[in-house]
């Protein structure tokens, strides 16, 4: 693996509500590597935006990033003062959010918004601005650039919103490009073309991303390499056909076994029963054992370590622990 | 519907802006187009009239005092004998001027303070709105009555008077329109576009600039303009009570002073009646037309 541009290491990031401490994240190390795609996966509530947050250090009051490092380049982002933190966000590291539609400012042009990032980062003047933000609007495929610098927000679609959101976090040229779920608001078709723009632009510029979502298809689509967090942690990663081929966590596997498979008429989706623990009073065990259908009772006595195979393959159950259970355990029905 | 299909259809350059369709929407409501008549001809009286008129302000002529009006003297002249149209344009200068530019200076104030203290919360928001909390509580006649009598005190020059009675009155006008700023601020900034923007690595003054102050731009044109009419009336207000602007100046409160001696109350209308109808007339205007702006501009009224 080349030089990471990023690496996280033990981030914990809680939020405290009414005396209460919610772990959001807890523990995750991760890196990403120059011109790959990191996929977070993982159901509603597990920490992935926030981790998506913290890399910028925007989470808001009450969260707070408890401890761990952030190293971009090796200098950790968190002991960045407030000057060093602005000259990072939307210069070397960019973020694009979910729903288009509200992250644009209604009453500006697409133009004014776009030359905005680049007047703040970069020496050139208003009109090479909206130049360079022509050229960007073109880069993203859109049709008729300098006509969509002169609209408002509301007169686009959201896939084009979703695009010129592309292009304003492209602007100047970040090295990192943090993507939350930026597909989940737009149809399918809609969705397949912002995936394919992604993977072009990181083919031409050698662009890292980091890739939320929820959507495992999407994640087999576009990724490298996968994350799969469950309540704050990462409980699994591996390379991307590695992880669809060989899912080794009980949580991966149900996440593969519930989705819908064109071709085969079922009844009921597969779903894992129950629900994400509350974050605030996790279980002393693995916090997946109430869920998990093949748990055992050492599981709920401490939570597993991550153990990692030669190739790469790392997973947090005890079932892959040696001595525990031998892991022979494979994806014998997804 | 078919002209305007075609208009949609054809080639736009630019695409309409809000600007473009509120105004468009303001030309059609009628008292509005009839207010902004009046006020633009209450302007070019005021501004323009004095260069036409072949009376000066202070053209004392004892052989007409108190002369009623006739077609030398179309609104009569005063005890003084000084041509009282003259003197009502001249008043009309001074008495927009106050209005506007207290209004400026209330809206700068409040709006920055406003922003300010919404944006940045705890304990600036605290202190700034403690403060326009304290203003707010004393009432303002007395306040200014206050504060005019200590100008008296201090003998402060008449010329300056007018500049003074400016700031007195932007400083009680501001903290309103503070807090209606900052309660707009408070929800703005939990926008995602504001999310947005600090992912871009946006500057602060940037955010309140670009972002945040100009989507109250409809609120603040709505409150300057009614903010214009209640500048002009307290001005008048202050002036009739000899506690703005004064003589030799004149302005239209200064000028209706003359209707507190009962005998030219009951004879000499026309000292009295031209400020006090000038006052009426363009306040009314401006309420008018500050009503139509906020019908336009509000999006929950469209559909009536």
């Amino acid at each position: 693996m080349e030089e990471p541009i990023i690496t996280v290491r033990n981030l914990q990031t809680f939020f405290h509500l009414e005396g209460r401490v919610s772990k959001a994240v807890d523990n995750v190390s991760f890196s990403v590597p120059k011109g790959k795609v990191i996929c977070i996966v993982g159901e509603s509530g597990c920490g992935k935006s926030v981790t998506a947050l913290s890399l910028l250090r925007l989470v808001d009051f009450p969260g707070r990033i408890a401890g761990g490092e952030i190293l971009f380049h090796n200098r950790d982002i968190l002991k960045m003062n407030t000057k060093e933190i602005h000259n990072l966000r939307g210069d070397k590291i960019s973020m694009i959010f979910q729903e288009p539609m509200t992250s644009l400012n209604p009453v500006f042009t697409i133009g004014r918004q776009i030359s905005e990032t680049l007047l703040e980062h970069t020496l050139c003047d208003r009109k090479e601005a909206w130049e360079e933000g022509v050229e960007l609007i073109k880069k993203v495929g859109l049709p008729r650039a300098e006509k969509i610098m002169d609209s408002y927000p509301h007169e686009l679609s959201g896939g084009m919103l979703q695009r010129v959101m592309i292009a304003i976090a492209l602007s100047c040229q970040p090295e990192l490009l943090i993507a939350d779920e930026p597909t989940t608001a737009l149809d399918v078709t809609i969705q397949a073309q912002v995936l394919d723009l992604l993977r072009q632009l990181r083919d031409q510029s050698d662009m890292s991303i980091l890739f939320i979502t929820h959507d495992l298809g999407v994640v087999a689509e576009i990724a490298d390499y996968v994350i799969v967090m469950y309540a704050g942690r990462i409980i699994e990663e591996a390379p991307v056909t590695e992880l669809f081929r060989h899912p080794r966590h009980p949580y991966t596997r149900g996440l593969l076994k519930s989705r819908p498979v064109i071709g085969q008429r079922r009844d009921r989706l597969y779903s894992i029963k129950g629900q994400v623990p509350d974050l605030s009073e996790l279980p002393q065990g693995c916090y997946f054992a109430d869920r998990c259908e093949s748990c055992m009772e050492p599981c709920r006595k401490e939570y597993p370590e991550s153990v990692s195979d030669a190739g790469g393959h790392k997973t947090a159950c005890l079932l892959y622990k040696e001595g525990v259970a031998n892991g022979s355990t494979t994806a014998e029905d997804y | 519907m078919s002209i305007l299909k075609r208009k949609a259809s054809s080639d736009r350059k630019r695409s309409k802006s809000i600007w473009e369709q509120s105004f468009r929407r303001l030309f059609k409501n009628r008292s509005a187009v009839f207010s902004a008549c009046i006020l633009g001809f209450m302007f070019l009286f005021s501004f323009v009239g004095p260069l036409i008129s072949p009376y000066s302000s202070n053209g004392i002529d004892v052989t007409v005092m108190k002369h009623p009006p006739d077609f030398t003297h179309w609104l009569g002249t005063d005890i003084y004998g000084r041509d009282v149209l003259t003197r009502l344009m001249l008043a009309g200068r001074i008495s927009l001027t106050v209005g506007l530019a207290s209004m400026v200076l209330s809206l700068l104030l409040g709006s920055l303070l406003g922003a300010v203290s919404g944006y940045y919360g705890g304990i600036v928001d605290s202190i700034i709105m403690r403060i326009a909390d304290i203003l707010m509580s004393i009432p303002s006649l007395p306040l200014l009555i206050i504060i005019a009598a200590m100008l008296s005190e201090f003998k402060v020059p008449t010329d300056y008077r007018l500049y003074i009675v400016m700031l007195m009155l932007s400083l009680v006008g501001w903290p309103g329109l503070a807090r209606l700023i900052r309660g707009q601020i408070l929800s703005l900034r939990e926008q995602m576009y504001m999310k947005a923007a600090d992912v871009l690595g946006l500057g602060t003054w940037r955010k309140i600039f670009h972002h945040l102050l100009p989507n109250t731009y409809p609120l603040l044109i709505v409150v300057a303009t009614l903010s214009t009419a209640s500048g002009i009336l307290s001005e008048s207000t202050l002036s009739f009570l000899g506690l703005g602007v004064v003589e030799p100046t004149s302005s239209w409160g200064n000028m209706i002073t003359i209707a507190n001696n009962l005998i030219d109350f009951q004879k000499h209308p026309w000292l009295w009646i031209p400020p006090g109808a000038a006052i009426f007339i363009t306040v009314v205007a401006i309420n008018v037309l500050g009503d139509a702006v906020r019908d336009v501009l509000d999006p929950k009224m469209k559909g009536r």
